[in-house]
């Protein structure tokens, strides 16, 4: 047998060495470089030469490999079934253990600016995650253009907050609300269309919104952006070094010293608030009729319509709902950055946040979580290789699906089962 | 009515290079039922692949007919190894797997290109020297200048040619039976003795080589191209293979056409900053109205 496999891998990897020249040759090997004013070519074909032997070799081993697996079928265990496995045994207890880990991570003493910043971000992903897997996870409604909800609450935040001069707690509900009226609004006609058709409206929906946002420029400052968004303020004692006049702040208020980390902590304390709002919120009203119905169309919409649920009806909730928490993220970010333009709400950010959901394992709260540190930690991981960090990203995705297309956390635990198993 | 005449021009050329990538879309959605995210960026490659080959051509002495067909030649080949790459790698393990496993790793698959083709070729725009230029201007009298370019007819022929040697394909060979087995049942046709992975594989080497000679008309036509253009005209391109009624290959020329010819009615009578938001409000209309398009096969749902 082994003289036979050796001679098909060689011939396969040969194989696989020609289509990775085709593939990397003109690419990476010609590059464009443009030398006054006029595009010359410049040949790397060093380059290339290390990809394909590094393709044609990788794909040798793959499929030795591959063999000798098939020898032995059987014997080993999936990794990712023994942690979701140790994740349905013990999952209250790492949850419990996790959010505790979370509160006490700002006083870490590790934790400097750094830390606090990827914390801030990380907790920003994973409450946009919870709350579109209100719609992707629980709804089962494949939604490309949550980012749009992202923008409309960001926007409308720091519209409010610039213009009004109103505080955080009163243009955050504001914010939600737009947002969650926006998810009405663009979700009212399209529901009706099956999954991948819905996929691609909302990407448009998107997209629309962004170049609305880039466009009206006496609202929006179009590219440009809105600046001097008010930071947020503890109970109406803001974070700053030097006050005006009659102005008690938080430091001088509780009797600190002045640190500039006292505002970071405050908004990496907010922005857990608020996802760990989102998190109960997706628990408790998954034990409640809507959202039973929502769980209940995603598995059946025509068994739904024939027990009286109506889908329509059904379906905005989730959408309104998911958009509301897209909005309260949105204005978190607004008042974090005090900087917002159309930039940041991409199609780029809503497909991150979908591969958080779906990698995560669809309507797997912790599933989020744990995707949300694997995605945004490899981006961190490779932010000294710019362009090299997306390819990496895009690569996880097609790599878990491939792996494992239910996600990290494929088993889905019914939220309600008929009487008791033994 | 000059103005019009030359927007009608403009509208056939461009809805040539959407009807062209919409080909690839209807015909991977027609086969597998998924939406195949990365097309766009397929695309993008091709007008890359062209560019660089224009550029070393551009070097050398050979006369222009020869060029571009060899430059059409050079962009087929090679963007249809990265159809073929990206079907093998990242849709083939997913085809029995639930519905929404494909599309996310199609989009991851769009990400990877976008930023490899970033990565390697740089990330500011490439302008590329205009390959043909003239062509016939009409109402020289007239206070607008009607102008169809050499480069216009050119495109448009090429579409015409290739759609010709297309529905050929489709129609009259083994190939294009299979094909349609396929889009029938997939099953019953591997039980007919026909490889059904070899025939998904052509489709999207098919797919991929048309979607490379819209690049390289793009490349043509635009003679500006960066890493980002697939994301646009891969979105067009589905809203004209959804207008012309998904799964159907006549249907989504005539699809690309219209869309073509929205755009450039849009940008040259209402609005040029709200040029995609045309595509986008067409998309979202025909979704609603006429989910089947105009020749598409109405979806039966059953129980």
């Amino acid at each position: 047998m082994g003289k036979d496999l050796i001679q098909k891998s060689l011939k396969d990897s040969l194989f696989t060495g020609i289509i990775a020249l085709a593939l990397f040759g003109p690419i990476v090997g010609l590059r464009t470089v443009a030398k006054n004013e006029v595009l010359v070519v410049e040949p790397k074909w060093l380059v290339v030469l290390l990809i394909v032997i590094f393709c044609a070799v990788g794909r040798f081993f793959i499929n030795i490999y591959t063999f000798k697996k098939e020898q032995r079928r059987g014997e080993a265990s999936s990794f990712g079934k023994a942690i979701s496995h140790f994740l349905d045994e013990k999952g209250s207890q790492i949850a419990i253990g996790a959010i505790a880990f979370s509160i006490i991570f700002p006083f870490m003493p590790f934790a400097d600016r750094y830390w606090m910043d990827i914390a801030i971000m990380m907790m920003t992903y994973i409450m946009l995650g919870w709350g579109l897997n209100i719609v992707i996870g629980l709804a089962g409604l494949l939604d490309l253009g949550y980012v749009a909800f992202y923008a409309v609450g960001a926007y409308s935040y720091a519209l409010f907050a610039i213009h009004f001069g109103w505080s955080f707690w009163i243009c955050l509900p504001i914010a939600g609300l737009f947002a969650g009226m926006f998810g009405i609004l663009l979700g009212f006609p399209v529901l009706r269309l099956r999954g991948d058709y819905l996929a691609i409206v909302t990407l448009a929906f998107g997209e629309m919104i962004r170049i609305l946002l880039l466009n009206w420029y006496e609202l929006t400052k179009g590219p440009d952006g809105l600046t001097g968004i008010p930071r947020p303020s503890f109970f109406g004692l803001p974070f700053k070094r030097y006050p005006d006049e009659g102005v008690e702040t938080f430091h001088t208020f509780f009797g600190l010293e002045y640190d500039p980390m006292q505002r970071i902590i405050f908004l990496y304390y907010l922005i857990l608030i608020l996802a760990l709002i989102t998190n109960a919120f997706t628990i408790k009203i998954r034990r409640l009729p809507v959202g039973r119905a929502w769980e209940a169309l995603r598995e059946d919409e025509i068994a739904c319509k024939s027990l009286g649920v109506n889908p329509r009806n059904t379906k905005l909730t989730a959408f309104a709902v998911g958009a509301m928490f897209g909005g309260f993220a949105g204005s978190f970010f607004a008042t974090r950055q005090a900087f917002i333009s159309p930039e940041s709400f991409t199609f780029i950010e809503s497909a991150i946040i979908v591969a958080i959901v779906v990698l995560g394992g669809m309507g797997s709260q912790t599933g989020v979580v744990l995707s949300t540190i694997f995605l945004i930690g490899l981006i961190e991981v490779f932010r000294d290789f710019e362009s090299y960090r997306m390819i990496a990203f895009g690569g996880a995705m097609v790599l878990i699906m491939v792996f494992r297309p239910k996600g990290i956390l494929a088993k889905r635990k019914p939220t309600i089962t008929m009487g008791k198993h033994g | 009515m000059e103005y019009f005449l030359q927007q009608l021009i403009n509208g056939l050329t461009l809805g040539s290079v959407y009807g062209l990538i919409a080909i690839g879309y209807t015909m991977v959605y027609g086969i597998i039922g998924m939406i195949n995210f990365a097309h766009g960026d397929i695309f993008m490659v091709g007008a890359f692949v062209a560019l660089i080959a224009f550029i070393l051509f551009a070097l050398t002495s050979i006369a222009l007919p020869i060029i571009l067909i060899l430059v059409l030649l050079i962009a087929m080949v090679f963007t249809a190894c990265y159809g073929w790459t990206v079907e093998k790698l990242a849709y083939k393990p997913l085809r029995k797997s639930f519905r929404l496993a494909p599309l996310i790793s199609a989009l991851g698959m769009s990400i990877v290109l976008q930023n490899y083709v970033q990565a390697a070729q740089g990330a500011r725009i490439k302008t590329l020297q205009p390959v043909i230029q003239g062509g016939f201007n009409f109402f020289k009298e007239s206070d607008f200048v009607v102008t169809l370019s050499y480069l216009q007819i050119f495109i448009v022929l090429v579409t015409i040619v290739l759609m010709a040697v297309f529905t050929l394909l489709i129609t009259r060979t083994a190939l294009g039976r299979a094909q349609r087995a396929c889009e029938q049942d997939r099953t019953m046709t591997a039980l007919m003795g026909i490889n059904v992975d070899r025939t998904i594989s052509m489709t999207f080497i098919i797919g991929s080589s048309l979607a490379s000679v819209a690049g390289v008309m793009f490349v043509m036509y635009y003679g500006v191209i960066d890493f980002y253009i697939g994301f646009l005209a891969g979105i067009k391109a589905f809203t004209a293979a959804v207008l012309g009624g998904i799964g159907s290959i006549p249907g989504a020329m005539l699809g690309g056409l219209l869309i073509g010819l929205i755009e450039t009615f849009w940008s040259g009578y209402i609005s040029i900053e709200y040029k995609d938001i045309a595509a986008f409000t067409t998309l979202v209309i025909v979704l609603i109205f006429f989910p089947t398009g105009f020749l598409g096969k109405p979806d039966i749902e059953k129980v």
